[in-house]
């Protein structure tokens, strides 16, 4: 087996004898690389952030943001990693200044207050710099900033930059200072990568392909398995494993809670977990394919996810967090769970005796409990075809951008001639679990989808679950949300288009 | 140069800059407090040990355990202390409590080789606690009467007397949130022991003079055994002005008891439950207004939520009191404040220091009698208005209360307020589910520290023999763009590039005695005291130009590196050859700078003074968007213009401007402090300490359209190169946003009926409001309920 190495900045630094619970920020800081910042150790303030090489499909790269807080800087062993000292550099004693184009605007637009926040803002912005499918054709119009003029051009679309800068891969950064209209003008002032530009060629070739890793340090083990058989072979013989793949849940774990499970199992690049297949009747969706990349793989064909996807986290998270991760926990509030419970999802669940399915409905049994077994593990989701055409999604929290649910509800009906023919509704922030309303469900099918029948589902729907009062929402407050969810989704399925969608 | 507002030509002042750090900060390159250690070696890592208590007496304290865990090297207790066991200045914060007065308090903190070992010792130590009665809301404390502290009244003309004439009369009560700072950067503090015992503090501190005095108390040394440096601050807002004393003090501790460096780091969730926070308030009020809507009297009594110890709570109370006017003339007032003293963090400085408590409330006023005035509420403000002429109720005239017209004016004109608000209505009519409304409010904010002495400063500028310049100035960078300033400053009054000024850290070896970089004085005091060291230089340099040039020294002009005589077109001498013939000459090229506010008086016990040198001016609109489903809402565009003086640096103004606004939004609206205040195991404790459960603003919460214009022509005089300060009043324009939601929640409804809204007015704070909006809308024969103001029945005393 290969030295565990990380390739950071084009440099290979060895990262062997490490705990397999050092994350990789701490890492990259004791490297002495302190550009990185921890902000908050839990991926909410993105201020850790940098970029990593990940597979992108037909043999290219697509340099991916991810909060570097969370993940064991083992789970890149053999990987490329870019940080802000890696983008450029600032005029020194032994450099010059050579500021990368994200960075140049970011400084000249006064972007950066106290700074702390910026090497992670610079990351993630560069990401979406040179994300494939982004569209700068428009960034000639250029973008006003300075006293006179501040924010003046920028009346039209907020959240798409005119050149094709998505702001929400920003979503996952906090600024305390800026009150951040420095920042967007910044993206949105970025143009194209020159063709000559290093970050931008190095995507026309492969990532860093998986290899296994194996460490052990302070009681604890690291495992990356090669293979689903021996993956599961592990699983079997030492079920109480910490099965890792995006570390977005884990990591908090590791870092506000401290635990240190003593085997933790790498899953993330196993490529059998990491299908997506349209089938005529269903669709196949890996476990550990990251929340983006099934956002990219399933292309909108999915209208209720698509929905749910940009309200799921932030793009760093989603980055890194998969299907599998979100439903193993079997949080309350996971925000999938409502979305698959009413696209009628289903789960299959491997061991090394083999695989059943389980609908989702029947998987949750309690708080972060579920009827998978010791030595199980999630392999996919399996979502029936055909989807259900009316759809909708509903997040009720405090923040738009990279909040934790109070209440999330998801809809998808089928109508016939104006008659609720079929109703699957899935709610979560009500419960020790995420649920179906089936009460209400039933209050709607067979009926008339009128103002009348959504004012009788209400009435149910406020009645559904068995909410509490917390930190985030009152219990009356999520009863309300329940009963609101139904009005809003009628609104919206029977108005005219545009006018009464709300953000 | 005559005056301290004049500038010459060609000023480096006034010229968008970015900030100094900017290319640093982008590369990841810019050094704070704790990316220091990773560069050293031996470091000890320390970790607290968290009592799980509101209020309990410490009764045994085993450390023995902790030091049978590998890596530990020692636990530190307030038997090591060899001075004086006080993290703060007043004998009622100790660093080492014998009796726990908050949930999270640390009661000792252990030293190991490592952070994990660190926090393994921490978890072995064993402490037995008795627990004792608590205190946890405010309404407990008022309750009990559990208060510390004086209990000032600010009064003008006969409030009762008034209130009892007056032509309406309401009354109400209103909870006001605290606020988590939440800079990025935690606290953070590194100590070793240097050359000679010498205690050399690295300290993310806006107040490295009072840290460097708590930390030499602390050990027992004089001050001039402590040096203290901050390099810059991942962000402040106050948070770092009283609180990072202790950290300091305990890695110090740390280092002189076991000569190695230490290092004390808190991570966020320490960091959330160990500091200090915005002051929660309450106010109960009753106000009168005559017949044509003007404010006639107002009483109030305005209790702070002070946590465990006084801290700032002093001064920031004075804040508020006289802050209540806000913008407006109030003839007869009498408010009385009170400190609540809880069994929760203690509450300290954040930007705006009682001001945005003391203008919440008579803005929360203003937008609930309005609609039973019968009044558009922003043309309720605008009558209300100072006028030029009139005072304070703490007798400080109101100069320049013209500004504040000519500032609401050039606001409304340039937001267009008027067609938007027909625009508004039509949108309003024909959506069913949506409501927008416009929120306008002003904001009057005193510049200088309350506590005259503190207006001083002090500044060291060096001009080396190459003609390159280095500045050292008291006060420190939190990100706020001071040391920007205070380069453009140095620039201009020596008449150099900015490139030739290089700014040293803040350091208390280099300038002494300063104060907190704090109240939005930073530029104010520091500049004047730098440009007050570099005047002297330059007058020596002038009589050596004007010896060389054969003319007077006043005709000497310093402009971009070349020396020169007025009038002259083609001659003069590069500021360096300048520099050099001086020293050949024996003429000092470095000179301390000092500086002190003239005309500041403030009588603390009877609330009256001049405290303030200035009034700083400011207005905004805010349009909202709010969606009667569940509450929640958009801020569509917020149009700002604000009175910075003549801008030092407008690119750093705008910043502050914006940053400021985003951060008030985030208090009245999405950031929202919650504590345990069951009788269960966990009372006391906060239940948002983390990112995850205390939310700040992201960009789904900025203005979408966001447009900040700086009121020009603004000189101020008096003041250095005409500015005006900027860091804490934009702060407060955020109340715009509030009153926007209030008024589109009442939108909701028929109108006419106060609007209460709780605060913060999170999308479900909004949602009830929306609640009970459409309730009055559906009894509206019904009287206003007692959630209300109503027409007061409270007899006059």
């Amino acid at each position: 087996m290969d030295a565990t190495q990380i390739t950071v900045n084009g440099q290979v630094r060895p990262c062997e004898g490490i705990s397999p619970h050092l994350r990789l920020l701490d890492w990259l800081r004791a490297e002495g690389l302190t550009g990185a910042k921890e902000g908050c150790a839990e991926g909410e303030c993105g201020a850790c952030a940098v970029l990593v090489a990940r597979p992108d499909g037909d043999g290219r790269t697509r340099w991916t943001s991810v909060n570097a807080c969370l993940p064991p800087a083992l789970a890149f062993d053999g990987q490329e990693v870019v940080t802000a000292e890696g983008l450029g550099t600032a005029a020194g004693p032994r450099t010059a200044e050579h500021l990368h184009p994200v960075q140049q605007e970011m400084a000249e637009r006064g972007g950066s207050q106290c700074g702390y926040c910026t090497p992670g803002f610079v990351c993630s912005m560069a990401a979406e710099y040179y994300r494939p499918e982004r569209d700068a054709t428009g960034s000639s119009e250029g973008v006003e900033t300075g006293t006179a003029v501040v924010g003046e051009e920028h009346a039209s679309d907020h959240e798409t930059g005119p050149n094709g800068f998505d702001l929400s891969s920003l979503s996952g950064n906090l600024c305390r200072c800026t009150g951040y209209r420095p920042i967007r003008d910044a993206a949105y002032a970025l143009g194209a990568p020159t063709d000559d530009d290093p970050l931008l060629r190095r995507q026309d070739r492969p990532a860093p392909a998986a290899r296994p890793t194996q460490a052990a340090a302070g009681g604890s083990r690291f495992l990356r398995p090669g293979s689903m058989e021996e993956l599961l072979g592990l699983l079997e013989q030492n079920p109480d494993a910490q099965v890792l793949a995006g570390a977005t849940d884990a990591g908090v774990e590791v870092n506000l809670r401290h635990s240190r499970p003593p085997l933790v199992l790498a899953v993330d690049r196993l490529e059998p977990l990491l299908v997506l297949t349209l089938g005529p009747d269903r669709i196949e969706i890996g476990t550990a394919l990251t929340l983006s990349e099934v956002e990219r793989g399933l292309a909108s064909r999915v209208p209720l996810l698509n929905q749910l996807f940009p309200q799921f986290a932030s793009r760093l998270i989603r980055n890194a967090a998969t299907l599998g991760g979100n439903l193993a926990t079997g949080s309350p509030i996971g925000d999938t769970a409502p979305a698959l419970l009413a696209l009628d999802a289903s789960v299959v669940l491997a061991s090394a005796g083999g695989e059943r399915e389980v609908p989702l409905a029947e998987y949750f049994t309690g708080y972060r409990q579920s009827v998978r077994r010791p030595g199980e593990l999630l392999r996919a989701v399996h979502l029936p075809l055909p989807l259900a055409e009316t759809t909708a999604f509903y997040k009720i929290a405090k923040r738009r951008f990279d909040d934790i649910s109070s209440v999330a509800v998801a809809f998808a009906l089928r109508l016939e001639d104006g008659v609720v023919a079929s109703a699957r509704i899935g709610m979560n922030g009500v419960a020790a679990m995420p649920l179906r309303a089936l009460r209400t469900e039933e209050a709607l099918v067979g009926r008339p989808w009128s103002e009348e029948t959504a004012a009788g589902a209400a009435a149910v729907m406020e009645t559904e679950g068995t909410p509490i009062d917390d930190l985030r929402a009152t219990a009356r407050y999520r009863s309300a949300m329940l009963g609101q969810s139904v009005l809003r989704f009628y609104a919206q399925t029977t108005a005219a288009p545009a006018l009464e969608v709300t953000r | 140069m005559k005056s301290l507002a004049d500038r010459p030509v060609n000023p480096v002042v006034g010229v968008p800059v970015s900030h100094e750090s900017a290319a640093l900060h982008v590369t990841g390159t810019a050094l704070y407090t704790d990316d220091l250690p990773i560069r050293s070696s031996d470091v000890l890592h320390a970790w607290p040990v968290q009592a799980p208590h509101a209020h309990a007496r410490v009764t045994e304290l085993r450390t023995a355990p902790a030091l049978g865990v590998p890596g530990v090297v020692r636990v530190l207790t307030g038997a090591d202390v060899p001075g004086i066991n006080d993290a703060g200045t007043k004998h009622d914060e100790p660093l080492f409590p014998s009796e726990v007065m908050y949930y999270g308090h640390a009661v000792c903190w252990v030293l190991a080789d490592n952070l994990e070992a660190a926090r393994l010792g921490a978890e072995a130590v064993e402490v037995d606690y008795e627990p004792l009665p608590s205190i946890v809301t405010l309404a407990e404390a008022i309750q009990k009467e559990s208060f510390q502290g004086d209990q000032p009244t600010v009064a003008r003309g006969d409030a009762g007397a008034a209130l009892a004439a007056a032509a309406h009369r309401f009354s109400g009560e209103v909870e006001i949130g605290g606020q988590e700072h939440f800079y990025l950067e935690t606290h953070a503090s590194y100590v070793y022991v240097d050359e000679s015992g010498q205690v050399f503090v690295h300290s993310s501190t806006q107040h490295p003079t009072e840290t460097q005095e708590i930390v030499a108390h602390v050990l027992g040394l004089t001050s001039s055994q402590v040096t203290v440096q901050c390099l810059r601050m991942g962000g402040a807002f106050g948070g770092k002005e009283m609180q990072p004393h202790g950290f300091a003090a305990v890695a110090a501790l740390g280092a002189t008891l076991t000569g190695r460096p230490v290092r004390v780091r808190l991570n966020r969730t320490q960091d959330i439950t160990l500091t200090g926070k915005r002051h929660p308030f309450a106010a109960s009020w009753e106000a009168g207004f005559d017949d044509t809507g003007r404010l006639v009297a107002l009483r109030a009594t305005l209790t702070s939520d002070g946590g465990w110890s006084l801290d700032l709570s002093q001064p920031v109370l004075a804040r508020a009191l006289c802050h209540i006017d806000n913008a407006y003339w109030i003839p007869n007032i009498e408010v009385l404040g009170r400190i609540a003293k809880t069994h929760k963090t203690s509450q300290t400085a954040f930007r705006g220091f009682g001001g945005p408590q003391g203008m919440f409330v008579i803005e929360e006023v203003l937008g609930r009698c309005a609609p039973l005035l019968g009044v558009e509420p922003s043309d309720l403000r605008r009558r209300n208005f100072y006028n030029p002429g009139q005072s304070t109720p703490y007798g400080q005239p109101v100069r320049h209360a013209e500004r504040l017209h000519a500032v609401w004016e050039q606001l409304l004109g340039g937001a267009d307020v008027e067609r938007r608000r027909t625009d508004i209505a039509d949108f309003n009519a024909t959506h069913r589910h949506l409501r927008r409304a416009l929120g306008i409010t002003p904001v009057k904010f005193g510049i200088s520290f309350n506590l005259t002495a503190f207006n001083q400063a002090g500044a060291l500028v060096h001009v080396y023999k190459d003609g390159s310049v280095l500045i050292n100035h008291g006060g420190t960078e939190m990100g706020q763009g001071l040391h920007t300033k205070m380069r453009q400053v140095a620039a201009t009054a020596l008449g150099v590039p900015l490139a030739n000024i290089r700014l040293a850290p803040t350091r208390t070896d280099k300038v002494p005695n300063t104060s907190a970089t704090a109240a939005s004085s930073g530029a104010d005091l520091n500049g004047a005291a730098i440009r007050n060291a570099c005047d002297q230089i330059r007058d020596r340099l002038a009589e050596v130009a004007a010896r060389k040039l054969n003319i007077h020294p006043d005709d000497v002009r310093f402009d971009d590196g070349i020396v020169t005589g007025i009038g002259f077109s083609d001659e003069g001498i590069p500021f360096a050859e300048l520099v050099n013939d001086a020293y050949f000459q024996r003429v000092s090229l470095w000179a301390a700078g000092y500086y002190r506010t003239p005309g500041l008086h403030w009588d603390a016990a009877r609330m009256q003074g001049e405290p303030f040198k200035y009034f700083t001016y400011a207005a905004a609109v805010s349009e909202v968007e709010v969606d009667g489903f569940t509450g929640a809402y958009r801020l569509l565009r917020t149009d700002i213009v604000h009175d910075v003086g003549d801008s030092l640096s407008p690119l750093i103004d705008v910043g502050q401007i914006e940053g400021g606004f985003v951060q008030g939004a985030g208090w009245l609206t999405l950031e929202d402090l919650r504590w345990d205040v069951s009788e269960g195991k966990r009372r006391g404790r906060l239940d948002t300490q983390s990112a995850s459960t205390y939310k700040l603003p992201s960009f789904s919460e900025m203005p979408e359209d966001f447009r900040v214009h700086l009121f020009e022509r603004a000189t101020e005089s008096g003041v250095i190169y005409g500015s005006k300060a900027v860091g804490e009043p934009p702060l407060m324009l955020a109340l715009s946003v509030r009153e926007a939601l209030r008024q589109a929640a009442a939108a909701f409804g028929p109108g006419g009926r106060s609007v209460e809204l709780a605060s913060p007015a999170t999308p479900e704070a909004v949602y009830w409001a929306i609640d009970r909006a459409r309730t009055t809308s559906r009894e509206a024969a019904k009287p206003a309920g007692m959630d209300a103001p109503v027409p007061s029945p409270v007899r006059a005393q």
